[in-house]
């Protein structure tokens, strides 16, 4: 600030009112301070309003569309028949093995970085800063790509069948499989459930630990008695982490299943782009989000919005 | 923190076993992505020899360097904006209190928790419908392109701005504020020197995050693009899809340089948290 600008900036101190301790001209600083909040937050408020509460009230309106014979959505009053859809085995089954390779996925998940975890958050502050940023960067970095890269590994003649094949355990052929589907989930969203975990473990006063193993319960024991209850929050936290996105998941099925593995996320789009569905298409993607709503309600209720 | 908390024995032993099996897990693949992007095999997991082949039909390839192109002006323009927006929001939502603050709040945090498809889909139909409407009411002609890739994009990154400037502002104190004010410094004179200072690091984090998501979204961008004007990762996407070729390896290891490149920065800044005594001399 140059010192020529200052004066136009700085208010002359004005003399005090008297009226100030009135409640009138209280009530009427709160509504002028009221009114003040509104317009800062107007520009945002309204942008979303234009540009993500209208879109999704016209994905709601078109899940209760009909379809004419020209296969276009239709409106003729409130129609429940895409939702009746949802019934049928095709879509049922699409919706039951994404939740079944969802609920795989949380699970390895779990299992791998509970563990990990507890290991970070018994380093030296110091090594734990370091091990936790190269936690960061994969969480970061370009999901597509992640994804990629097993597509490179997995691939024909490629380095994992090479590995197996050293190994002696014959050359593996995954891709294009649940299970190459499954890894890439995996390997994706891992970072979500190390991170949530991390900070709840990290938490917990370890002196409890010791506390327990003291008074002679076993090693298994002090896990399922002290600590897992003390770090339920980070646990629920982190599989709603990574259920939902891989309830959903579009891109990783697309780059590792095949065609017999089709998931929710790529037949909702293959409804919009290609079947022309688009009341089917509206009404799962509305099963999507009050999946993701319930799970997120879950997650604030358990304080993971703390984590 | 010592003592038995730390396991001994076959535990202590599978527990750094496990640690640094997941280190391999996370950086194996991203770091064989990167030799293999060197490899002149036509078939993209074998090993033929080293070549900078394909990153120089990277730089040649005219479909791939504008779609790059259009990445770049999508990201920075939706970041400067959402930055803007989700800036005023933080501190609307931190600092007063105003009918309908509750529903903002909801509102604000719906676009970080949407499933992308969900949020891809709305953006479909919306321009589909906002551009029509565009042309009946004053016949104006516009199909998904910049415009519309642009505006979904800050319409997600204002929500996470937001969160991350209102993490910093709730962990400032406030009475600086009232100090200032109470020093007869007007509102915006309090803002620009106390609170602007001190909630920077916040507001340049929630930037190079707002960058790094613009850049990578594949998922909305597609639902949004249209012929001739598509983002990098939805271009390479495409490649993928039609079967892979080395020069999708060579894209493919830019794209992550990019987004390590920013995670870096992001971490950096994060770390000019631990020393924020911002001064009014920051700002001469």
């Amino acid at each position: 600030m140059t010192m020529t600008e200052a004066p136009d900036e700085i208010e002359e101190p004005k003399p005090i009112e008297v009226e100030a301790a009135t409640p009138e001209f209280e009530a009427a600083a709160a509504r002028a301070e009221a009114r003040r909040g509104l317009m800062i937050a107007a520009p945002a408020y309204l942008y979303l309003i234009l540009f993500f509460g209208i879109p999704l009230a016209i994905v709601f309106a078109y899940s209760f569309a009909t379809r004419n014979r020209f296969g276009e959505a239709v409106f003729d009053g409130v129609s429940f028949e895409a939702y009746a859809k949802l019934g049928e085995p095709i879509v049922r089954d699409i919706i039951l093995r994404s939740l079944w390779l969802a609920v795989l996925t949380t699970v390895i998940c779990l299992v791998v970085a509970y563990p990990f975890s507890y290991y970070l958050a018994t380093r030296s502050p110091k090594t734990r800063n370091i091990l936790l940023v190269f936690v960061m960067i994969p969480f970061w970095s370009n999901f597509l790509v992640r994804n990629y890269a097993w597509r490179v590994i997995l691939g024909n003649d490629g380095v994992a069948s090479k590995t197996t094949g050293f190994l002696g355990l014959g050359e593996i052929e995954i891709l294009f499989t649940p299970t190459a589907v499954v890894l890439g989930l995996v390997y994706g969203f891992l970072p979500f459930m190390v991170l949530p975990l991390y900070a709840s473990i990290e938490r917990i006063d370890l002196s409890l630990v010791e506390a327990s193993r003291d008074l002679y319960a076993s090693g298994w024991q002090t896990f399922r008695r002290v600590l897992l209850p003390l770090s339920m929050p980070g646990v629920v936290a982190g599989s709603i982490l990574v259920f939902v996105p891989s309830f959903g998941a579009y891109v990783t099925p697309e780059i590792l299943g095949g065609a017999k593995t089709t998931l929710l996320g790529s037949y909702i789009v293959t409804q919009f782009l290609t079947a022309r569905n688009l009341p089917v298409g509206a009404s799962l993607s509305f099963v999507l989000m009050a999946v993701m709503l319930a799970s997120a309600i879950v997650y604030f209720r358990s304080g993971g919005k703390n984590l | 923190m010592s003592g038995v908390a730390r396991p001994r024995g076959f535990t202590r032993w599978a527990l750094a076993a496990n640690a640094w099996l997941v280190y391999l897990f996370f950086y194996a693949p991203i770091i064989l992505l990167v030799v293999f992007s060197f490899s002149a095999d036509r078939n993209v997991g074998r090993w033929g020899g080293f070549t900078f082949g394909w990153y120089g039909e990277f730089a040649e390839n005219q479909a791939v360097q504008s779609a790059m192109w259009v990445s770049v002006r999508v990201a920075l323009v939706s970041t400067v904006i959402s930055v803007v927006l989700g800036t005023l929001a933080a501190l609307s939502l931190e600092r007063f209190r105003f009918r309908g603050q509750k529903v903002f709040d909801g509102l604000l945090y719906l676009p970080i928790i949407i499933p992308d498809v969900t949020m891809a889909v709305m953006m479909l139909l919306f321009f589909t419908q906002f551009f029509s409407l565009l042309e009946t009411l004053f016949g104006i002609e516009m199909r998904n392109g910049f415009l519309s890739i642009t505006l979904s994009h800050i319409a997600f990154n204002i929500s996470f701005v937001s969160v991350v400037v209102r993490a910093r502002l709730a962990g400032m104190d406030q009475r600086m504020e009232e100090a200032a004010m109470d020093l007869y410094a007007s509102r915006i004179l309090a803002f620009r020197h106390v609170t602007l200072p001190q909630i920077l690091p916040g507001i340049l984090g929630g930037a190079l995050l707002a960058l790094t998501l613009s850049l990578d979204d594949v998922v909305v961008t597609q639902f949004t693009s249209g012929p001739g004007s598509t983002t990098l990762p939805v271009y390479v996407f495409g490649l993928i899809r039609r079967g892979v070729t080395p020069l999708v390896n060579a894209v493919s290891v830019i794209m992550l340089a990019a987004s390590i490149g920013l995670v870096g920065l992001y971490l950096a800044v994060s770390r000019l948290r631990s020393d924020s005594s911002p001064s009014l001399e920051d700002q001469a």
